[in-house]
């Protein structure tokens, strides 16, 4: 377990050889536990340096098994959680992992306002259209009329759009994998990542045991002939903002972001969506106090401050 | 006494004795010997547009920069303008730590003041203040104001009127000023302190250096003009006041002008910064927002970051971030925002993060409840915050630099622990002003708990949850190497993994509640408990909190007026319990009443699951408003000279 700095660091580094998922056989987490890995020796930073948070659920399980700091903490609490721990240590690359109902369910107010903070941390949804720990309920995402074999009843809540609301909320990165596309993940979690500011990627995964709409066979488009999953890149969608100065681009860039998340049906839409280059929390931080633009809370923040002055203004 | 079916001891609810009510028949008699600097003064107006809070903080501080004793609390409604305010300041010679129910000097700014307004009328009492007045008081009211005199139907005392407009437009134009009322009507709050000086003989100078301290430098012409205010009320105010020397006046003490007058949320936020708190969070609420905003004001020069967030199940849970990343943090809420943080509470405990400290300024529920007064109803929440059993400290302070230091202390718990830390304020505590030589930090330990690092366990893996004697396991900071580990808010192995074999449950059980009998038999007394009095009573006070002040203000009174010697029992620690000191006062004590600002007696239940002793008297307030120093005399007396059960407490 205890990794020296010089060793190389691989998709290997991260694993943990005596802790093994509980997921189901086929579980797309399988496939986003594997991207993580390979991202962070994409990435190189060492294990100690890492910290994952999660939320509650199969997806909450992630940092198990991972070798890094990590967090499971509670449903739909993880991205609040991940906001301390990235507060208190700047160092530290936090990623955040939950499921769809975590998230944009019971989580989706905490989704609402990390996203007006903009903390220089990455976000990843496992999002399968249900509640899988609890047998199979309707995820926010499950629509309006659907009914998998587990549901008594069709759905008759309309859908939660997560990648409208992440828009809305000021994401300043978005962006759509599919947990079976493992090249492709590898690569936005990466960009996610490294893009300063708060990343947003909305996962599609199979859950084989409660979910028979959004199946493999589904993703692969069986029925309709063709691959239900498109590449934004190969049809020349470009989500990223090139002048953040230019307020008619970041309009036009968030339309059209908005647009593609609603395509849903024949052609699933995967890429990132949206991106914007804006000042990040820790900016706004530095800006108050010079010293957080280099230092993190742990170094400054210690015992025994002179309060004197602050005593006397009472005096 | 048979406990009545609501599991109370005393009579049944119907048959409660309800003590107060009529006007106090005379000054406080302990003060008889000092009138001089002895003052109940108060101030009554609308929210926002009557300037009460800033006539009565500019008064206190002219007094306590004066070298006097002050103690100022605020009675206030959920609103922003317009409702009635009422502010008392109340000063003397030795340090005060309550209000008094009399009012010597009543400054009116409307009728509300004086006789409430209507729909106080379907009750037998009153909601005004002016039969608080003692008799030979004065109450300085606006005639320009719809006050109607002959309402005013007592001849024991007497009525100074000044129209506070005109006497603010004279004093402009007396400098040659144009008088403009949209610039400066703002100075009609000079004219009760102006007024009160007067009557108290008191220097308008005191005043006078205050608002040139406070006017912002391109304002400074405005001190001229305040001071002419000042002096032209009080020569008003001495004019109508013509007949004699009125019953108190103020003397100053330099020799004891260098102390603090400071509020409960101030002294706490300052001693966050002292300890070393880098991270608060809060969602807005009364009365605990004051903290953060204090804090707030302070992030451009000491190293913490105050997050306001959108909720408070997300103010708790980045705090627990923090905590576990290896910042001190805190959150600071009243019981509505508490009630949200209750999960993550339990999530640091079962993950054994060092923290947070969660301050938690108690008002009146339950739900929004009574948003802006005191209570003392959410210690047995406190206790029980969550779901399940797990450890935590719960600590109530009694006062403003009890709250600083315990507040310091309680990081320091945090840390070593690995567990979250609860104190229990109030509304009392964090609105009232108070005079202080100093918080009391500086000579306080720090500690930070034991750390773990790479030399510690070789080439074994790092166990976050080791199983160790003490029942602490040494931490590794997120970041440190080497250290990584993952833990869980599900049941988990020594490692942090979701486990749920009966062995493992146990031992992670045992360990983490023994942290209690570990705290419980390392944190020194005075952090547990404070004794006050004589050791051999005829009656002994039990409290908690923030009655501490008109209890402890009360036993000189009870001895020199009504011959009762008493002494005061002030559990500071509630979780862990002292329970074997509480058991031996208790024993050893003659005539034991509880004193809570709350309607089950809360402390007394916790005694009697503590130590088997159940209390019978009572003396119980849970009309919002906080103890005074009298309704504790009242009480005790009344308890001494009958058996009386629950005695309940109101005076509005």
């Amino acid at each position: 377990m205890v990794v020296a700095d010089t060793e190389r660091i691989t998709a290997k580094t991260f694993g943990v050889e005596d802790s093994h998922p509980d997921w189901c056989g086929g579980c797309g987490d399988f496939g986003i536990l594997s991207a993580v890995k390979q991202a962070l020796a994409t990435l190189g930073r060492p294990p100690h340096e890492v910290a994952v948070i999660s939320g509650i659920g199969c997806a909450g399980k992630l940092p198990h098994y991972i070798n890094s700091y990590g967090l499971h903490t509670l449903h739909g609490r993880a991205l609040n959680v991940a906001t301390g721990v990235k507060l208190a240590n700047q160092n530290l690359e936090v990623l955040v992992a939950g499921g769809d109902g975590d998230g944009y369910g019971i989580g989706a107010g905490y989704l609402v306002n990390s996203g007006r903070r903009n903390l220089n941390i990455a976000y990843l949804v496992h999002n399968n259209g249900v509640y899988g720990l609890t047998k199979g309920q309707a995820a926010p995402t499950m629509r309006r009329g659907q009914k998998t074999k587990g549901m008594a009843e069709a759905a008759i809540q309309e859908s939660v759009n997560p990648i409208g609301l992440a828009i809305a909320s000021g994401y300043t990165f978005i962006a759509r994998g599919y947990a079976m596309a493992q090249r492709d993940l590898v690569s936005l979690i990466v960009q996610a990542v490294r893009h300063r500011g708060t990343a947003l990627i909305d996962i599609l995964q199979p859950c084989p045991i409660y979910n028979d709409l959004m199946t493999i066979d589904f993703f692969r488009g069986r029925d309709v002939g063709h691959n239900r999953i498109y590449r934004l890149e190969d049809e020349g969608f470009d989500g990223r903002v090139h002048d953040p100065s230019n307020p008619d681009e970041i309009v036009a860039k968030q339309q059209a972001a908005i647009a593609k998340s609603f395509e849903w049906g024949d052609r699933i839409p995967t890429g990132v969506l949206y991106q914007v280059a804006a000042p990040t929390y820790e900016d706004e931080l530095a800006g108050r106090l010079p010293e957080l633009g280099t230092n993190s809370l742990l170094d400054l923040a210690t015992p025994g401050q002179d309060i004197s002055r602050l005593e006397d203004a009472y005096r | 006494m048979a406990a009545s079916d609501n599991g109370l001891s005393g009579e049944s609810i119907g048959a409660d004795s309800v003590a107060g009510g009529e006007h106090p028949k005379r000054p406080l008699a302990g003060d008889d010997v000092m009138k001089e600097n002895a003052l109940s003064w108060m101030i009554g107006g609308p929210a926002l547009t009557g300037g009460v809070n800033r006539s009565a903080e500019l008064f206190a501080k002219a007094c306590a920069r004066a070298g006097l004793y002050v103690f100022s609390n605020v009675e206030y409604h959920s609103n922003i303008m317009g409702r009635h305010i009422s502010y008392r300041v109340r000063t003397s010679d030795v340090p005060v730590h309550s209000h008094v129910e009399h009012v010597d000097l009543l400054l009116a700014l409307d009728a509300e003041t004086l006789f409430g307004t209507p729909e106080y009328q379907d009750y037998q009492r009153h909601g005004g203040h002016l039969h608080r007045l003692a008799p030979d008081g004065v109450v300085v009211l606006d005639s320009q104001a719809k006050i109607d005199h002959s309402a005013i139907e007592r001849d024991d005392i007497h009525v100074v009127a000044l129209a506070y407009d005109d006497l603010v437009r004279e004093s402009v134009e007396e400098l040659g000023v144009v008088y403009n009322a949209r610039r400066h009507s703002v100075m009609r709050n000079m004219v009760p302190i102006g007024a009160s000086c007067a009557l108290l003989d008191f220097d308008i100078n005191h005043v006078v250096s205050l608002v040139a301290e406070v006017l912002p430098a391109h304002r400074q012409d405005m001190v001229e003009m305040n001071r002419h205010v000042l002096l032209h009320a009080a020569d008003q105010a001495r004019r109508a006041y013509a007949k004699e020397e009125f019953h108190v006046t103020l003397r100053p003490r330099p020799e004891r002008n260098g102390h603090m007058l400071i509020k409960g949320v101030d002294a706490v936020g300052i001693a966050k910064i002292h300890a070393g708190c880098g991270f608060q969070t809060y969602y807005p609420i009364a009365p605990a927002s004051d903290e953060s905003v204090m804090l707030e004001r302070h992030q451009t020069t000491y190293p913490i970051v105050v997050l306001q967030a959108e909720d408070e199940v997300a103010s708790m849970n980045m705090a627990v971030g923090a905590a576990h990343a290896g910042v001190r943090a805190a959150t600071s809420t009243a019981g509505p925002g508490f009630s949200l943080m209750a999960e993550g509470l339990g999530f640091a405990s079962i993950t054994e993060a060092p923290g947070p400290v969660v301050v938690l300024w108690q008002r009146g529920g339950p739900s929004t409840g009574l948003p802006t007064r005191q209570s003392q109803q959410d210690l047995r929440f406190a206790l029980q915050p969550a779901h399940g059993e797990f450890p935590h400290i719960v600590v109530a302070p009694g006062d403003a630099r009890e709250a600083a230091r315990i507040t310091h202390m309680a990081f320091n718990w945090g840390d070593h622990y690995q567990i979250p830390v609860v104190v229990l304020a109030d509304k009392f505590i964090a609105n009232s002003l108070v005079t202080l030589d100093d918080l009391g930090l500086d000579d306080l330990p720090i500690d930070r708990g034991e750390y773990w690092t790479l030399e510690m366990n070789g080439s074994e893996p790092y166990r976050r949850h080791r199983l160790t004697e003490s029942g602490i396991s040494p931490r590794a900071v997120f970041g440190t190497p080497g250290g990584q580990f993952v833990t869980t808010s599900d049941e988990h192995t020594e490692r942090g993994r979701i486990d749920e074999q009966v062995e493992n449950r146990i031992a992670q059980m045992d360990k983490r509640m023994q942290k209690l009998d570990l705290a419980s038999s390392e944190i020194p007394d005075e952090w547990q408990y404070d004794f006050v009095g004589p050791d051999d009573a005829d009656v002994t006070i039990v409290g908690w909190g923030s009655t501490r002040g008109p209890i402890t203000d009360a036993l000189p009174v009870l001895e020199s007026d009504h011959g009762i010697s008493a002494n005061f029992l002030q559990i500071r620690l509630l979780r862990p319990f002292p329970t074997t000191v509480v058991h031996e006062k208790l024993s050893r004590a003659r005539r034991v009443v509880l004193v809570e600002d709350n309607y089950m007696g809360q402390l007394g239940l916790l005694i009697a699951e503590q130590t088997g002793i159940k209390l019978e008297r009572m003396a119980l307030k849970y009309d919002g408003r906080p103890f005074s120093q009298d309704e504790v005399v009242e009480a005790v007396c009344e308890h001494h000279a009958a058996d009386i059960g629950r005695l309940v407490l109101s005076h509005p």
